[in-house]
């Protein structure tokens, strides 16, 4: 009896999973017919609840892309491999306290700010880098215009919040 | 065992690195940002399809608007000429506003603009001047400009105004006013949505005739009196021009007729408002007699149609001959349009039902037969009062197709149609008019006639432009901020002898600059979904209904899942609505959600005062873009006012073109509700109140007393039951 429930379960979770990514595929679908921009696709596997590294992803678009590549990616390629991504629950979300806690690794001295400079210093040299624009847009939001520094627990604590 | 927080944990404390810290707040703030942009994604999506959604409405509607205008129009038999005596129109000493004379100068031009930005308004009578020379100086000029970059070193191409002043403003201010040198050509779409349609008129026009060579204009397909009715000029005219405004629309009607169709730059870059068919004829275009086309826009001929094939004999052009039909059938969402390329059953029922209609091919695949059932756009009646409209010019019953139906969609094509990225050329029916269009269409155009690319507006841009088709079409937009402060920039384009583009970027809107992303984003995603909830609402007896199928245990609650598949039932506007979800469903155990009081917290989002839960009134709510254009025709004579009797008749042809199950007492129960003041007439605020339709500018409706509740306090009048 309970094989037949999970067999069902199973059944329903994915069918519930191509709703979703079909959902979100189709906000990017401009024309209506299947495809997206491949430099869309970042956002779109984003949007599904992935938070996968730069490295990641392009791991990922490989797999999806066509053999030789067309600039746009096909909804039929694109749903199987989403699909166990999202059954594999791969590339989960950061939570909020690992996520401090990468913010007081690049502040040792415990002052709870992270100065313009070192902020944009970590973001543009270290891990995968930001570009002009990302680095341009976080500062924006992010930097306490008269301190020039950015309190990141309370930055934190803004963004989630946001993020609903 | 540990949880795979622990461990990472775990392994930060001892591996960490300032390289691995900065990759995960990377990675999380890229993520970030993604759900940022897929709001804003969403957002647009949600203003175009409530946008689309309506201008389906309106062409499902545009049959019942046809037969008003040609019922409740006055005859304009004396269309001869137009005894504007303009001169006759005194100009009061106090008058502060600007004054033109003619042969009109640069500074009076300029003059205008200065005038405009300090909100001054232009009296009628040099409105009605300078329309009547415009008019004068049109008429001479052929229907495909062509402009040499020899003579102005540069040309700038501007797209959709929209009647936002502050653009036009903008662009003058950033680029320079025009002048000899400095060459402009402004691609349609001047009018309509935006406040200062007029103004805007009249400094094209005034620029126009001043700079005959170096400044024109191209016509869009809302400059079109019909498109008017609806979009909003005909009433900002009527509204600012209240003893001449009629005259006014009449010449503008006639104006409009006569701007140019396209330019052409150096014979090498055409410019027009929507783009092209795979049948282009520019000569045929070149020849046309332009005037003739009245108004573009798509017409339903079921009666006529049907009649006149029967006489021709032409089965494979009638209905039911395997063509599928022109309109949509009801409801179908842009979302969907690739599916809609098989052939769906043509119902061509009695005239006036929704989804009869000419029949025109949509083909997905090869174009042939694409004019099989021509429907040709509106043209100038020969004048015969009372008579169903005669639509084309001087079809006579039992007369075979005149070569000028062909050339009628020359002019539907270049005003309505729209690029795709998939091949081929198939029937734009999300716009009910001209086409989509694909590369290989364009390669083809481009080829025929020797150009390097076509510049085009007609479609709204986030950046205020877009290449398509390998930079062989570009799209320009030139109103900023079009759905709300935030929304999109707007651009214009420059050409120098080289015809290189150089796309200029801008948002008119200084606040906009001082806002991030994240801000901009949140207030023009809470203007979208301010008019899904309204749209939401509307619609909350048949949500009920859906609902209720999902949930045949009447347990109260349905899935999300089943959430959404019934709101798109029932809305049909192609939206990601479990994207959506989180924006429109306030809190859900698990999975699941008590309907029932969401619609409740709907209607309580909605309700000023009264209880609107009569089926009739939700309709009309739903119709409310509508009601004002109907307004507008049934006032015939421009007074402001309708009867009593004129509100019945005109609701009893709304609703059987609509379906809507009305009686006759409800009518006029209805009818005697709106007259507020009891005086016999309606004007259009007691209209409009009575339906509930607060319009957003004003702030001050709630204060006024509540319509209904008065009325049914005081006259006993019952309100439609419930269905």
């Amino acid at each position: 009896m309970w094989r037949i429930n999970l067999w069902e379960g199973t059944e329903l979770v994915v069918a519930e999973f191509h709703k979703k990514i079909k959902d979100a595929f189709e906000v990017f679908d401009h024309e209506a017919n299947n495809t997206v921009d491949v430099r869309e696709i970042r956002t779109i596997i984003r949007s599904l609840g992935c938070c996968p590294s730069e490295g990641e992803l392009h791991d990922l678009i490989v797999e999806i892309e066509e053999e030789e590549p067309t600039g746009y990616i096909r909804f039929e390629k694109f749903l199987p491999v989403m699909t166990k991504v999202l059954l594999e629950k791969r590339y989960r979300p950061i939570p909020e306290d690992i996520l401090l806690r990468s913010f007081e690794v690049l502040d040792p001295s415990k002052r709870g700010f992270l100065t313009k400079e070192e902020l944009i210093k970590y973001m543009t040299e270290e891990g995968e880098p930001f570009s002009q624009e990302e680095m341009e847009e976080m500062l924006s939001a992010a930097i306490d215009p008269e301190s020039n520094s950015i309190r990141y627990k309370d930055y934190i604590a803004m963004m989630v919040v946001d993020d609903g | 065992p540990a949880s795979g927080g622990h461990s990472l944990l775990a392994r930060i404390s001892t591996h960490f690195t300032a390289f691995k810290a900065a990759a995960l707040i990377q990675r999380w703030y890229r993520r970030y940002m993604a759900r940022l942009e897929t709001r804003r994604c969403c957002t647009w999506r949600i203003f175009q399809s409530i946008e689309y959604a309506g201008q389906q409405d309106h062409v499902k509607l545009h049959d019942f608007f046809s037969y008003l205008v040609d019922h409740f129009t006055p005859n304009s038999n004396h269309e001869s000429e137009y005894e504007l005596d303009y001169e006759s129109i005194e100009v009061p000493d106090n008058y502060t506003g600007p004054r033109l004379s003619f042969p009109l100068l640069p500074n009076h031009a300029t003059a205008l603009v200065e005038a405009f930005r300090l909100k001054q308004q232009l009296h009628a009578r040099y409105v009605l001047n300078l329309l009547h020379e415009t008019r004068k100086h049109l008429v001479q000029l052929p229907n495909i400009n062509r402009v040499s970059t020899c003579y102005s070193e540069e040309i700038t191409v501007c797209g959709d105004l929209h009647g936002q002043l502050d653009d036009l403003i903008f662009i003058f201010h950033k680029n320079g006013l025009p002048s000899p040198e400095r060459a402009y050509v402004f691609n349609g779409d001047f009018v309509d949505r935006g406040k200062e349609s007029v103004e805007i008129l009249m400094i094209l026009f005034a620029f126009m005739l001043v700079y005959p060579k170096e400044f024109r204009l191209n016509r869009g397909n809302h400059e079109d009196h019909m498109v008017n009715l609806r979009y909003g000029l005909t009433k900002e005219v009527m509204h600012k021009y209240k003893t001449h405004g009629k005259k006014i629309l009449k010449i503008l009607q006639d104006v409009f007729c006569w701007l140019h169709l396209a330019t052409l730059v150096d014979e090498k870059v055409l410019i027009l408002h929507g783009g092209v068919s795979d049948m282009p004829d520019l000569e045929l275009l070149a020849k046309l007699d332009r005037h003739k086309v009245l108004t573009t826009e798509v017409v339903y001929e079921e009666a006529e149609g049907e009649a006149a094939c029967e006489r021709e004999g032409r089965a494979g052009s009638c209905p039911g001959a395997g063509s599928a039909p022109w309109a949509p059938p009801p409801g179908l969402p842009r979302g969907h349009r690739a599916s809609r390329s098989s052939s769906i059953p043509c119902s061509c029922g009695p005239p006036w039902g929704p989804g009869a209609g000419r029949c025109r091919q949509q083909a997905g695949p090869p174009r042939a037969g694409r004019r099989g059932a021509p429907c040709p756009p509106r043209q100038k009646q020969a004048g015969k009062p009372g008579a169903p409209a005669a639509h084309s010019g001087g079809l006579e019953a039992g007369e075979p197709w005149p070569e000028t139906i062909s050339w009628s969609f020359q002019v539907v094509d270049i005003l309505w149609s729209d690029p795709m990225a998939q091949e081929g050329c198939k029937a734009n029916t999300v716009r009910g008019g001209g086409c989509y269009f694909g590369p290989s269409v364009t390669e083809q155009l481009l080829q025929k006639y020797n150009l390097q690319f076509l510049i085009r507006s007609h479609e709204r841009k986030p950046e205020g432009y877009e290449f398509c088709h390998r930079r062989k079409v570009l799209t320009i937009f030139s109103a900023s901020n079009y759905y709300e402060v935030g929304s999109n920039r707007g651009a214009y384009v420059k050409l120098g002898p080289a015809l290189t583009p150089y796309i200029v970027q801008y948002q008119a809107n200084k606040e906009t600059h001082r806002l991030t992303m994240r801000q901009r984003i949140s207030r023009v995603e809470e203007s979208a979904l301010r008019s899904l909830w309204e749209k939401l609402f509307a619609s909350s007896l048949d949500l009920l209904g859906e609902f209720k199928k999902h949930d045949a245990d009447k347990t109260g609650l349905i899935t999300l899942s089943a959430w959404a598949e019934a709101v798109e039932s029932v809305l049909h506007l192609g939206l990601p609505w479990r994207m959506l979800k989180p924006q429109l469903v306030n809190s859900s155990t698990d999975n699941t959600l008590e309907y029932k009081s969401w619609l409740e917290d709907l209607a309580k989002e909605q309700l000023s005062r009264e209880n609107i839960q009569s089926s009739l009134l939700e309709t009309l709510y739903r119709n409310r873009p509508n009601l004002e254009a109907i307004f507008r025709i049934t006032d015939s004579d421009h007074s402001g006012f309708i009867s009593l009797d004129e509100f019945r008749q005109t609701w009893k042809l709304f609703s059987s073109h609509m379906n809507i199950d009305i009686t006759d007492d409800c009518i006029c129960d209805l009818a005697r509700s709106i007259d507020l003041n009891r005086d016999g007439h309606i004007d259009i605020n007691e209209f409009l109140e009575a339906f509930r339709i607060v319009e957003q500018s004003s702030t001050e409706g709630d204060t006024s007393d509540c319509p209904q509740a008065t009325n049914t306090d005081n006259s006993g009048c019952s309100k439609p039951s419930k269905r």
